[in-house]
């Protein structure tokens, strides 16, 4: 006996493809199931979900399916955001901290049409923001959600390839590895040589890949408001960060973690605190810092002008 | 001859989202009490937030063990076709709705793999924040207190042990009438 009789019909015209059948009432495509899976795998994912959100750090496996998108387009937290998304949400997705990239606005039109949910690229008006490669500048806060796209879910898969290995290692929190490896980066480089995905210890308990974020963004998971989750499609693992949880990026006393942010400000809104990618301008080698989050750096913008008349 | 059955959810896509949502941000913030916003009509003793996480979350992959009699096995087995395991210690989700069953005679996961643990779920007599237990660990910026009305006598020592035995452990969901709280096994519990 299914559990949900009402929604097969839905989840076989989504197993043929499904053409654009709007439905104009409820906003979403009529041939869909909400949210684009079906229900058992969404209610295997929300199982997943709750068992990493009580063990914080932790990679929990799940049976990824395939999605009508390519891996590396975050087919993880698509899968992810489709397991918790509902009509009362609003969405906000980024790729490198911007909204208008092709990747993120696919993604965005795909759960506009296969959930009907309002999209939105102000970081303060979302209830869940899918992002890969960046945290908002934005603080997130209480009732907000942040779903990370993560390629690689398994932060010691450098220094030990072997699965079952680090399965162990996490087992028993023998993480001497990723310590003997960032102390022969400090031998060698005088410092830590990781600018993306730097580790993270979790609660005091397990390491953890912060997808690959800019190490500036470390700070921002620790003690966040907002809960984090994490989805790795090809991988098939799950991992999320409860609100309030304690995020510390490995490090040595006499090396302390220092996050890296070019020494510029912003040519745009002149931030001298956000994260800035560099962009060039003209073909005689002309460059210029601009922030990296395109809704921080024009919600500054827009309010300039008043802030200088005041 | 059998009574008919009452039924699940009344929009089971939605109302399944919905509540998931309020269980995802029960066990986010141990201790906070939500209010499900959609209810099936669960025969009694099955409280309603008991029942519409069961229908939320169990299925055919989930064995689930309950105390409720076989009125409320039935409606589960029809609405969540859920196998009902003879035993608390074989299932993913139990439900007590009287003395519950031992923490420790529940399945604990292993350290590789402490996903695989159960998840209890105890109707208690009443739910409210502001007094009670002092929580706190990840999912709670400082404290939270939550009073849970009618729980055995041990249950405290009971969950200090579930607690000590991180990254094992249970999970519980504690309901009453149409509201619920978690606790993660994350979560550290002191006599208010
Ligand atoms: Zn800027």
């Amino acid at each position: 006996m299914s559990a949900v009789p009402a929604a097969r019909p839905a989840e076989d015209a989504a197993a043929e493809g499904g053409e654009d059948r709007s439905d104009g009432s409820a906003g979403r495509l009529a041939g869909y199931n909400l949210g684009y899976l079906d229900e058992n795998t969404k209610r295997m994912i929300r199982r997943t979900l709750l068992k990493a959100v009580a063990i914080p750090g932790h990679q929990v496996p799940f049976g990824s399916r395939e999605m009508p998108l390519p891996y590396g387009w975050g087919t993880g937290g698509i899968q992810v955001t489709a397991a918790v998304i509902g009509p009362e949400d609003r969405l906000k997705v980024i790729d490198q901290g911007a909204d208008d990239t092709t990747n993120a606005v696919s993604i965005r039109r795909f759960f506009a049409r296969v959930a009907g949910v309002a999209t939105t690229e102000r970081t303060r008006e979302a209830s869940i923001i899918q992002t890969r490669h960046r945290i908002p500048e934005t603080p997130l806060r209480e009732g907000q959600i942040i779903v990370y796209q993560v390629p690689m879910p398994e932060p010691l898969f450098r220094l030990e390839p072997r699965v079952a290995e680090t399965r162990r290692m996490h087992a028993l929190a023998d993480y001497g590895l990723m310590h003997v490896k960032l102390y022969e980066d400090i031998a060698r480089h005088g410092q830590v040589a990781i600018s993306y995905n730097y580790p993270v210890m979790v609660n005091g308990r397990y390491l953890m890949a912060p997808s690959p974020i800019p190490s500036f963004d470390n700070p921002k998971m620790d003690r966040m408001p907002a809960l984090q989750l994490f989805g790795a499609g090809r991988e098939k693992r799950i991992y999320a960060v409860p609100p309030y949880t304690a995020v510390k990026s490995l490090d040595f006393e006499d090396h302390p973690f220092q996050p890296v942010r070019a020494p510029a400000a912003c040519a745009l809104c002149g931030s001298q605190e956000s994260y800035l990618d560099e962009v060039v301008t003209d073909d005689r080698g002309g460059r210029i810092f601009v922030c990296s989050d395109t809704d921080y750096c024009h919600t500054r913008q827009a309010a300039q002008p008043r802030e200088a008349a005041e | 001859m059998n009574a008919p059955l009452t039924p699940g959810f009344a929009e089971p896509v939605l109302d399944a989202q919905r509540c998931f949502r309020a269980v995802l941000e029960a066990m986010a913030r141990p201790g906070r009490v939500q209010a499900l916003p959609a209810l099936p009509e669960a025969p009694a003793p099955l409280a309603p937030a008991a029942a519409a996480v069961l229908l939320t979350l169990a299925d055919a992959d989930t064995p689930v063990w309950l105390d409720a009699g076989e009125a409320a096995a039935a409606w589960l087995r029809f609405h969540a076709g859920c196998p009902i395991a003879a035993s608390a210690a074989e299932a993913t989700f139990a439900l007590a709705g009287g003395v519950p069953p031992a923490l420790r005679d529940l399945s604990q996961g292993t350290e590789e793999e402490p996903h695989r643990s159960a998840t209890l779920l105890v109707q208690v007599a009443a739910l409210a924040e502001g007094g009670g237990w002092r929580l706190t660990g990840p999912g709670i910026e400082r404290e939270h207190r939550l009073l849970a009305a009618g729980l055995p006598a041990g249950f405290e020592a009971e969950w200090a042990a579930n607690h000590a035995r991180f990254p094992r452990g249970v999970d519980v969901i504690l309901c009453a009438g149409d509201r619920l709280a978690a606790l993660p096994r994350t979560t550290r519990l002191e006599a208010g």
